[in-house]
């Protein structure tokens, strides 16, 4: 029989395993997730090296050809290379699913942050702004907008910062409500600093970490959302080169030119997950740190955050 | 439970009204002359005036939005410009394969997240999770119309299993017309709820109700079936009423990719006919539906949950 100190010893190593373990995949998943995210980026920054093709050159002789040594991916209906213009293509989803993530991220978090620490009224206007906002189906408002300015990037870039700010304001406005009551957000009151270096060199820095968190599932739905608009012909014009807009040149083409349609959407995918995989390992690790305690075994449950 | 409803509605109030302002301001707010650019470059100042005088925009603005609000009580959101025809009559038409699209969509994702959320919550940390969790992201990051055209590909074209494209007629028919795209839609909802599901059976099964449960010796089936499962569809339902909007979004898109005629072809048909009458009513009726389902999700949240009603 094993003596109570054995049992608690026990239980603590197989604790402690556990702990390592899954810090272990958070780990992996952060370094496999940016891993790839580097190389897409390396890759649209050196696309030009990288192209074996011209993105727009067209050979309709050379059309229709399916994945080969000379055309990795393939060719599409008007004979230019898949692959080269994959290529250039993270260049263009890249910047404007950095821009439209990244920018409303900025003044969402001070619009959040300035209605949960002043309240009132001016929590009232912008909250109720955020509720509007949000009401509307994120797609739809973001259309209605294109309506209004005409489709293309810039429409896009108009309709998404008008947009996508509120889930960072809201998000950032709850935290905010937590933060105001902390110790050292007093004190910086009671030492009487200014309300404008409270919030932004006190509570902001404390603010961003769930807002980047958020960041890289918006960064993924941003950058579904410019395909979905190119395919819908309301986004990136042709012949510039974008993922959704390729999925869309090849759907009149399914039974005989599969990867027309197929490989740039892989593509996606791919840079998806690898957004997720960050976006999961962050939490992981900017999350409350793990806390391990022998007493009992579901604090680790607990104590870890889960980020849907 | 009545003063909960109440409150509940007056706080829907300034909502509902910053609606219809944004669906009003927005489409006034086009720059130039959108009637112009509605009737195309060489109409004559004349049609142009008859026109603006039957849609009554030569009118002053607030006056124009009065009528625009109280027209919505009473079912009128005005005359689609293309069509010759109310809105609201079009809008009928095109609301009922919107809605099962949706529904049926929901009833697919369910199905999918409800045992591989459980299972990945009971082997936590195992093979079988991290498995469940890879599956998750990559149904995440697809776009639907690209899963849409795959499926078509491979299960339409190829095996002829499911229509290419359309709605049909007869409950049966638009079941089968609609089991490709509400699958497209479904995989990418069920993503989210295997997650949240997870995450809130794993805090459940740590729970200390969930151990006595188990220590009085009562079969696993029964303490995830009776006892955990039960507390997590509140957060469940909770994350499908706010994905609705996403959902109404991929809606929008796959329409287009099974040309359905719904709500969402009907925008996106709208857009490129500049029909700025019909894009003002869909933007205001698509928000008027995300609010009432979610007003319903907290009335349901209320009667599971007697807590919820005293704040």
């Amino acid at each position: 029989m094993a003596t109570r100190q054995e049992v608690i010893l026990a239980s603590a190593g197989r604790l402690r395993r556990k702990a390592v373990s899954e810090r272990r995949w958070a780990n992996a998943a952060l370094y496999v997730g940016a891993g790839i995210l580097g190389l897409v980026a390396l890759v649209a920054i050196f696309a030009p090296l990288i192209a074996p093709h011209s993105p727009n050159a067209q050979d309709l002789a050379g059309a229709f050809q399916s994945p080969s040594t000379d055309h990795i991916m393939g060719t599409d209906n008007l004979g230019r290379d898949i692959f080269s213009r994959v290529v250039y293509a993270a260049r263009v989803d890249l910047q404007i699913g950095f821009i439209t993530t990244y920018v409303p991220l900025v003044y969402g978090v001070i619009l959040g942050a300035i209605a949960g620490y002043f309240g009132g009224w001016v929590d009232a206007v912008i909250m109720r702004l955020v509720d509007v906002v949000i009401a509307f189906p994120f797609l739809v408002l973001v259309i209605a907008i294109l309506a209004v300015v005409g489709p293309g990037v810039k429409g896009i870039y108009i309709a998404v910062l008008a947009v996508a700010w509120a889930m960072y304001a809201r998000l950032t406005r709850a935290e905010m409500l937590v933060l105001r009551e902390q110790q050292f957000m007093l004190a910086g009151e009671a030492l009487g600093f200014s309300r404008r270096r409270i919030i932004f060199r006190h509570a902001i820095p404390n603010l961003l970490r769930p807002n980047l968190v958020f960041s890289m599932a918006d960064f993924v739905l941003n950058i579904l959302l410019v395909a979905s608009l190119s395919f819908l012909g309301l986004g990136v014009r042709p012949p510039t080169p974008e993922w959704g807009a390729m999925v869309a040149e090849g759907q009149n083409f399914l039974l005989n030119a599969w990867w027309i349609t197929t490989l740039p959407g892989i593509v996606i995918v791919v840079v998806g997950i690898a957004l997720s995989l960050v976006g999961d390992g962050l939490a992981d690790r900017l999350g409350e740190r793990f806390r391990l305690t022998v007493d009992s075994g579901s604090a680790p449950d607990t104590a870890k955050g889960e980020h849907a | 439970m009545l003063r909960f409803l109440g409150l509940r509605l007056i706080h829907t109030v300034p909502v509902i009204i910053g609606i219809t302002l944004a669906a009003f301001v927005l489409i006034h707010a086009v720059p130039g002359d959108p009637i112009r650019i509605m009737l195309g470059g060489k109409a004559s100042q004349e049609h142009i005036d008859e026109v603006e005088h039957q849609l009554g925009i030569d009118r002053p603005l607030p006056e124009q939005y009065v009528d625009f609000v109280t027209g919505i009580p009473q079912g009128d959101l005005g005359q689609s410009i293309i069509l010759r025809r109310p809105v609201s009559s079009v809008v009928g038409e095109r609301l009922g394969p919107t809605v099962f699209l949706l529904a049926y969509a929901t009833l697919i994702a369910i199905v999918i997240a409800l045992p591989l959320g459980i299972l990945s919550a009971l082997r936590r940390n195992r093979i079988t999770d991290h498995l469940i969790r890879l599956l998750t992201l990559v149904a995440f990051a697809m776009p639907a119309f690209w899963l849409g055209l795959i499926l078509i590909r491979n299960l339409s074209l190829k095996l002829g299993a499911f229509p290419v494209a359309g709605y049909g007629s007869g409950f049966i028919d638009i079941v089968h017309h609609l089991t490709l795209p509400a699958l497209t839609i479904g995989l990418f909802l069920a993503a989210m709820l295997v997650r949240s599901l997870r995450s809130s059976l794993v805090e459940v099964f740590s729970a200390e109700y969930i151990e006595a449960a188990r220590a009085r010796g009562l079969s696993e089936a029964r303490v995830v079936g009776k006892h955990a499962l039960r507390n997590s569809l509140i957060s469940t339902i909770t994350v499908l009423a706010v994905n609705l909007g996403w959902l109404i979004s991929s809606a929008v898109v796959i329409e287009k990719v099974f040309d359905i005629p719904g709500l969402g072809q009907l925008l996106v048909e709208s857009i490129y006919t500049r029909d700025f009458p019909t894009i003002q009513a869909l933007t205001l009726v698509f928000g008027l539906l995300v609010i009432a389902i979610n007003l319903l999700s907290d009335l349901a949240y209320a009667l599971v949950d007697p807590r919820v009603r005293l704040t």
